[in-house]
């Protein structure tokens, strides 16, 4: 199956919610969070920004450049959140995301698809003044 | 002239069909693939004269022995060293690069000594030195390149001038760009300073001929694995005085010559840098991989690998929206370098980028249609920070690769940058 599928194509030429470029801070800032992945074996980088309201999300802005499997997936993912209660988006797991690619992922583009659920993880943990996680509980020890 | 069918016949990943397409590996930057002489070597050796080195009286003691320190001679051979003891055998080239780093650094850098690197290096040639500005205060230069790769060899004198560099540690051969700095006048203008010089040869010992003696390196790190070779072992080049006035690497057997419960005094070179059981099979592997490399001459060698480059250059440069980084990216001097021989500094691999084309997805769907190229930052970060790019497609070539296959590797990056832009 290629996985260059028309919705890859269609989010990764046409990104939702991608916002260039995002507001420089980088710190909790009331009820809003911005955090920044990389996906160290090409040198992709991924910044998320959260606004939090009454424990959900209330909008999600992101910036970055990537393949088109690492755009189209945090594209689709940052649909998938509007609205979500902070508990409902930790608990989005890789599989959910290969999902909403709809492709079959595998292990050389890990990364590439897990880059943006990676960021939210760590969005909200900072939100949470928790300290961040590491890949292998985004993606499994397999990376 | 090489007579390329005979040689593919004699690697039988070649027969090897990927998605019911041919293989057409374009990736030998990162490791060659291995021809039959080195697998049966390496199967013979397992079958017939397998047990450990230097130690037991048996035959097969002295088999296995004969492989290793035979292949110490191969080496030794092969690089024209003045002693087959200055070959160290290590894991790989990164392994042989920390050993001098660990041994040589910590007995001679003190804080406040220098070490130059150039802007080309490969990480495995950057970050041993950055562990030692951490641990002892050393200084890190670097010599920066223009947006051909050249290196600004006037930023070496200056930091010569400076008075503190004590090591210009350079590579032979970019890993992205394929050039070649001038190592000759580096080494020299380093030694005028009373700077060491280390020569990263990982790239270049495939594709030309290495003499160090006429170098006048003072340590030279390649690894097995890229010179048709196996994996699992490197090779460090010292010169005896250094390597003797060198402090042990890892401690274990074999690098002793006497251990007591409060004490142990080292064994000679180059056993003292040689702890545990070294990779035998592997040692003999690359002898053999020296003895097939050597049937044909450097020449012949550099001249099929210079066209093949020169075709690739032409396949690329036909790709809208393709730019080759460094030497390649102003095609007048390219055109010209590669028709009256592409000189002397590029050799091995192109690296480009594509418009709104992503390394990663090129190279997924080249992938599919059993094209081999690699993608990414090629452990090179520094350059690519400095080219401005994240990212690039690697093209690289060995004596294996016809014109044929890269004209079909052109036409398919020009097919997939087609199907990823909207």
């Amino acid at each position: 199956m290629n996985i260059y599928a028309e919705n890859i194509l269609d989010h990764y030429w046409h990104p939702r919610n991608k916002t260039h470029p995002l507001p420089a801070e980088n710190i909790k800032d009331g009820g809003r969070v911005t955090h920044e992945e990389i996906n160290e074996s090409c040198g992709d980088s991924l910044a998320i920004r959260l606004t939090i309201s009454a424990g959900r999300i209330a909008s999600i802005q992101w910036d970055g450049s990537g393949c088109a499997i690492s755009q189209a997936a945090i594209s689709m993912l940052s649909e998938e959140l509007a609205g979500k209660s902070i508990a409902d988006a930790e608990s989005i797991k890789k599989d959910d995301v290969y999902s909403l690619l709809g492709v079959p992922i595998g292990p050389r583009r890990v990364k590439c698809a897990l880059l943006g659920l990676h960021a939210l993880k760590n969005a909200i943990k900072k939100f949470k003044g928790e300290p961040p996680t590491g890949w292998n509980d985004t993606a499994g020890s397999s990376v | 002239m090489l007579d390329t069918a005979s040689i593919r016949r004699q690697f039988p990943i070649f027969s090897r069909k990927i998605g019911g397409r041919p293989l057409i590996y374009l990736d030998s930057a990162a490791t060659s693939q291995k021809p039959l002489a080195v697998l049966d070597r390496m199967r013979k050796f397992y079958e017939e004269d397998n047990a450990n080195v230097h130690r037991g009286m048996h035959e097969l003691a002295e088999r296995s022995t004969a492989a290793y320190e035979g292949a110490r001679t191969a080496v030794h051979e092969f690089l024209n060293t003045r002693y087959p003891e200055e070959i160290i055998f290590t894991g790989n080239c990164t392994e042989a690069v920390n050993l001098v780093a660990r041994s040589w650094g910590r007995a001679h850098l003190r804080e406040g000594d220098a070490v130059v690197l150039s802007a080309l290096e490969h990480h495995s040639n950057v970050v041993p030195w950055l562990q030692l500005k951490e641990e002892l205060g050393v200084e890190v230069k670097w010599i920066d390149c223009d947006d051909h790769g050249r290196l600004r060899i006037d930023m070496l004198d200056a930091f010569l001038r400076e008075g503190n560099v004590k090591l210009v540690s350079v590579t032979a051969q970019s890993n992205v760009l394929g050039v070649r700095p001038p190592l000759g006048d580096i080494i020299a203008t380093a030694h005028a300073h009373r700077a060491l010089a280390l020569v990263d040869a990982a790239q270049s010992v495939s594709h030309h001929p290495t003499d160090v003696q006429a170098l006048d390196c003072d340590f030279l790190a390649f690894s097995g694995h890229k010179l048709y070779g196996p994996s699992g072992i490197g090779v460090l080049y010292g010169k005896r005085e250094h390597l003797e006035s060198m402090p042990p690497f890892l401690g274990g057997g074999m690098m002793i010559r006497e251990v007591y419960r409060d004490r142990f005094t080292p064994a000679d070179i180059p056993q003292k840098f040689e702890a545990g059981t070294p990779p035998i099979a592997e040692a003999a592997g690359l002898a053999a991989a020296i003895r097939w490399l050597g049937q044909f001459s450097w020449e012949n060698v550099e001249n099929y690998e210079r066209a093949l480059l020169r075709s690739a250059w032409e396949a690329l440069s036909s790709v809208n929206g393709l730019t080759v980084l460094g030497p390649g990216s102003s095609s007048p001097r390219l055109c010209s370098g590669l028709s009256d021989g592409m000189d002397s500094d590029v050799s091995g691999c192109l690296s480009f980028v594509v418009t709104g084309v992503h390394p990663h997805d090129l190279t997924e769907i080249l992938g599919c249609r059993g094209i081999c190229l690699r993608a990414g930052h090629h452990c090179a970060q520094p350059l690519h920070r400095q080219l401005g790019v994240t990212a690039s497609t690697r093209l690289s070539v060995g004596i294996y690769n016809t014109v044929e296959e890269i004209k079909l590797a052109g036409q398919a990056i020009a097919d997939a940058a087609g199907a990823l832009r909207p």
